[in-house]
């Protein structure tokens, strides 16, 4: 790319800062920038790295906690599981350079979010992820998910950790922006976790893993803007990812973190070399000189401003201790990995750049950071929507359909139906410590520590319909069913990162969206006690101004003690009660039901209020559900989300073999009861024998809890619903996405 | 010099992913295709300019490296670089 | 038993290799960095899973070429017993030490999954130890593990009774659904799938702990 030396407005509109930001560079340099210092206040004070738009917004979010060590603030968070062991973790969206090249894009993804947890030093043992793509009839929506899946898992396997679980949706909101968001989990010991603060003048700075090249110049600018028809001509600026040196990278570092030269360390990811130095001098509150001669280079005659600028990956930024250099450079170069020392901490308080001998960049460092745009951006209320009342119009027998039909169609619904083309793609096995994953159908995975006998619980959420319907019940929902879901397999919930997807917000109704699912979100981690300890803001999620559905994805982490005591939805017993914890009033709005069967929600069709979530109750519920798993009250535990309680027993059913009969009841219209998607409910199968026990003391504790049915058998049937053969329903659940994928 | 090595599976193996493009081109409507051969190509940068030795040289690298010699076939050309 | 690990620069399934071995012969393996150009005094050799070198250039093929694995082809010419899993597989067929290639799966796509095998040699030093059991389940994670030998090389597996594991539903295309293979000597082992991941009944399984004792019991 042409690089422009002259600095007219327009070159300054080209880096995305206004006249106003510009005026202020101006001043806070006592002159004017030259283009390596425009490029660098560009990138910093891009959305993608300076948060503008979202951070005061994100300043109201519980981030503290018993067991939190480090909340948001570092490349990733840290929690404490007891016996010395923490894990540290993070959610990262790589959502438009997966719309542009969907294979780089999401292995990039993979490999950013990985170098983010163990640049603190924490061995990654779990990779997730939350992708959200257009309809199925949409003409690229095909090509995205082959090719998003297969980087995931091209990127992921070679580099040998196991990516364990997520979810994937479809919606047509994001047909001209889907969303790629990979999470990884790491676990350290405490005593070896490594922050970025750059501490003390006169370190040696070290530059380590691949060469830099040209790659994805702006990636942050990119990102920090809407996409329109000639989107495809930034194809040169998405990023090349190399697992194979990301692993190198990976063991070579945690070799050296087991010595005692770091100081402080960074991964070069959004705005590369720029944010890592930048970040790591600001904290330390040091300044910083560095010699770009000596990065590293793959191209000839690269530019400061390339060099500075470019997304190259697997690249890191250390600061050793003065006179052990000679350590690390053995651990790298056994590795087979470019190690360079770059530069050295000053008490400038600046980042002075030279290159051929000449001063190319003299800015302060502070403003860059301190003075970085936090705005205020307008917005308005969401729309309230009506509650969707019940009718018996609603009912598939009057509208000559039938409930057979009816559960097949949810069955065979991109949400509900089978990922297994997804998720057999990859590798969920390596390193021998997962107990469950996504093969189950379960409810979150679940990753030993290795070589002990706990375990963490991993699950990521998110209901994009009912944030779109109100995004502050829809954000407290999403934070809830993490919680709800790390409960199931009977963890304790510890706390979240979150990857917040909008469009842009510069229009005061999607402000409103994101300023009001992080209201619920909050609300959620206040009554659950559950913080946020990382996260990552996705905006400008939007093309020819068609704003994806608010989408703040949730990543749950949960703690399970003893791993002779957790539960999975595998297990039920022919025999078993089927027992439904939680209330039930049959809430249709929003739920998948009234969008597919009764078309709402949708194509100029009404939308109705989405199911509240009561957090009392929430928690109430499962501590209940998580005191039963403790006592080994339950065989089997399942929460019910998406379809309500028929889907939530089908998926029982197919995780354990066996059909089940639920019985007939009185108290609320058949479809309703169904599939109705009421918030905070487990279904569980229970041995006959624990069944009044197991609800008589719910209801001592005033929990909802009822008798619904049976496990056993090889018919899923519903009293006056649906009764069709488990082997059937399994083979439309299972055959709708490879069948897709194959057309 | 430069040299061009072109590696592909040996007739009768079977080529997934040549039958794959195959079947896409024609899904395209690009009837003419009857079928495809995924292989890869090679470019080496190489020291001097006798092509006689680098001919010699070049053989080696590809039954000892470049190619895997039970189900793949080379060919290859030694050109003066521009 | 004294076992060893080969390392490749990324090879991901060394620590699982090492937790079998050190569970199931009771002493930790050496690890053995691929660069060593002479392998340790040891009973058995551990060839593990992985993407060494990124599966660059042809899965295994450089790591095939590296200076330990000289000393393993002939050690294993006289006679030491050496297993290789997944990528070791690749390894074993790329440094010559077992016939064949394993290329591309068919369907093209990586596959993850419980896989049930045939054990269709119950004689070999591998396999011993499975007495009655036909059949067992062990956990495949791969892209290129469709197995191919010409019918010359097929016919000589045949009849050298070389063919140890069979697949129970295909999931690669490997010619007549070969899952691993031994050397006509019968001490070096190829499998595609990893035997070392179901060794714990919490994950993938107990039904690869026999492949391991088989080696141990051999060795007595």
């Amino acid at each position: 790319m042409s690089v422009p030396v002259k600095i007219t407005p327009q070159v300054v509109a080209e880096h995305g800062l206004s006249e106003n930001e510009y005026a202020l560079i101006c001043e806070r340099l006592g002159r004017k920038p030259n283009i390596n210092e425009l490029g660098i206040f560009s990138v910093m004070w891009s959305e993608h790295c300076s948060y503008k738009s979202s951070r005061r917004h994100l300043g109201k979010l519980l981030t503290k906690g018993e067991r939190v060590i480090q909340g948001p603030g570092e490349n990733a968070g840290v929690i404490d599981i007891d016996d010395g062991d923490v894990i540290i973790f993070k959610m990262e969206s790589h959502n438009h350079p997966s719309y542009i090249e969907p294979y780089q894009g999401a292995a990039t993804g993979v490999g950013g979010i990985m170098r983010d947890v163990f640049t603190m030093g924490a061995r990654p043992i779990a990779n997730l992820n939350a992708l959200r793509f257009g309809e199925p009839d949409h003409p690229k929506t095909k090509t995205l998910v082959a090719g998003v899946v297969h980087g995931i898992g091209g990127y992921g396997n070679c580099v040998g950790v196991p990516t364990v679980g997520g979810e994937t949706n479809f919606d047509k909101g994001y047909n001209g922006n889907i969303l790629v968001n990979a999470m990884c989990v790491g676990h350290a010991r405490s005593d070896k976790v490594f922050y970025s603060a750059a501490k003390g003048v006169g370190n040696p700075i070290f530059y380590v893993g691949s060469k830099t090249g040209r790659d994805g110049i702006h990636g942050a600018t990119m990102a920090s803007a809407e996409f329109d028809d000639d989107s495809d001509e930034k194809r040169p600026t998405v990023q090349v990812g190399d697992p194979f040196t990301e692993k190198l990278l990976i063991e070579a570092c945690l070799e050296l973190m087991a010595t005692d030269v770091i100081i402080a360390i960074q991964d070069m990811g959004a705005a590369g070399l720029t944010s890592s130095a930048i970040e790591m001098a600001d904290k330390g509150g040091v300044g910083i000189k560095m010699n770009l001669d000596k990065v590293p280079q793959r191209e000839p005659d690269m530019t400061p401003y390339e060099m500075m600028l470019s997304e190259s990956q697997e690249r890191m930024l250390m600061v050793l201790k003065p006179r052990k250099e000679k350590i690390a450079i053995e651990i790298f170069e056994k590795w087979d990995l470019d190690v360079a020392e770059v530069g050295t901490t000053t008490d400038t308080g600046r980042l002075v750049l030279t290159h051929q001998k000449k001063k190319v960049c003299d800015i302060p460092i502070a403003p860059l950071a301190d003075d970085a745009p936090n705005l205020d951006r307008p917005f308005t209320p969401p729309a309230t929507h009506d509650k969707l009342e019940h009718d018996p119009m609603f009912d598939p027998n009057e509208r000559g359909s039938s409930y057979n039909s009816v559960l097949e169609a949810l069955l065979t619904s991109p949400d509900i139906c089978s990922k297994r083309w997804i998720w057999e793609q990859y590798d969920r096995t390596v390193m021998g410590d997962t107990v469950d994953s996504s093969q189950s159908g379960g409810d979150a995975a679940i990753v030993r520590i290795h070589g002990t006998n706990k375990a963490v619980a991993i699950t990521t959420d998110c209901t994009p319909r009912y944030c779109l319907a109100d995004p502050f019940e829809g954000g407290k929902q999403a934070v809830a069913e993490t919680w709800r879901n790390l409960t199931c397999v009977g963890a304790e919930p510890i706390a979240i990162t979150d990857c917040l997807n909008f469009g842009n917000p510069e229009r005061p109704e999607i402000m409103g969206q994101f300023v009001y699912a992080i209201n619920g979100m909050n609300e959620a981690c206040r009554a659950l006690d559950y913080p946020v300890v990382s996260g990552n803001v996705s905006l400008y999620n939007e093309t020819n101004g068609q704003a994806i559905p608010p989408t703040p994805a949730i990543g749950g982490v949960g703690l399970i003690k003893d791993l002779h005591k957790f539960k999975s939805i595998s297990g039920a017993k022919a025999g078993d009660t089927l027992v439904l914890i939680g209330a039930t009033e049959g809430w249709l709005g929003a739920s998948l039901y009234s969008q597919i069967i009764l078309g709402f929600g949708r194509d100029g069709k009404p939308v109705y209020a989405p199911p509240p979530v009561d957090l009392a109750a929430e928690k109430a519920n499962g501590d209940y559900v998580r005191r039963l798993i403790r006592d080994r009250r339950v065989n089997a535990v399942h929460d019910l989300s998406d379809g309500g309680l028929a889907i939530a027993a089908v998926e029982m059913a197919f995780a354990n073999k066996l059909g089940f009969t639920l019985d007939a009841q009185n108290d609320v219209p058949n479809y309703a009861w169904l599939f109705g998607e009421d918030q905070g409910r487990y279904l569980l199968a229970v041995e006959k024998n624990s069944v009044n026990p197991v609800i008589s003391t719910a209801h001592s504790k005033g929990i909802p809890a009822q008798k619904i049915g049976m496990v056993g058998g090889s018919q899923l049937s519903a009293a006056g619903g649906f009764d069709i053969s488990l082997r059937d329903a399994h083979m439309v659940y299972e055959n709708w996405l490879p069948d897709y994928m194959a057309s | 010099m430069k040299a061009i090595i072109h590696i592909g599976l040996k007739p009768g193996v079977l080529d997934p992913q040549g039958r794959t493009i195959a079947r896409s081109l024609a899904h395209m409507g690009f009837d003419q295709v009857l079928g495809a051969r995924q292989g890869k190509i090679i470019e080496l940068a190489l020291k001097g300019n006798d092509a006689v030795a680098a001919e010699a040289q070049v053989k080696d690298m590809c039954e000892k490296l470049l190619a895997n010699t039970v189900i793949e076939n080379y060919r290859f050309e030694i050109v003066a670089q521009d | 038993m004294r076992s060893a690990v080969i390392v490749f620069p990324a090879s991901n399934c060394d620590r699982d290799a090492a937790i079998a071995l050190a569970k199931i012969t009771g002493r930790e393996p050496l690890m053995v960095w691929h660069e060593e150009t002479t392998l340790p005094q040891v009973d058995f050799v551990v060839i593990p899973g992985g993407f060494s070198y990124g599966d660059y250039l042809r899965s295994g093929a450089i790591a095939a070429r590296s200076p330990i694995m000289q000393d393993i082809v002939r050690k294993a010419g006289a006679g030491l017993p050496v297993a290789g899993f997944c990528n070791g597989f690749q390894v074993l067929t790329e440094a010559g030490l077992l016939p064949g290639a394993l290329m591309r799966n068919k369907g093209l796509r990586f596959v993850c999954r419980p896989q049930t095998l045939k054990i269709t040699n119950k004689t070999s030093m591998f396999t011993k130890a499975y007495k009655d059991q036909d059949e067992i389940t062990v956990p495949i994670a791969h892209f290129d593990g469709n197995y191919y030998a010409d019918d010359e090389t097929l016919r000589g597996l045949r009849k050298s009774g070389q063919i140890i594991f069979k697949y129970v539903d295909n999931p690669n295309g490997s010619i007549n659904d070969i899952a691993g293979i031994s050397n006509k000597a019968g001490n070096v082992l190829g499998m595609m799938p990893h035997p070392e991941r179901a060794i714990d009944a919490l994950h993938g399984g107990t039904d690869g702990i026999l492949l391991f004792k088989s080696v141990l019991e051999s060795m007595r």
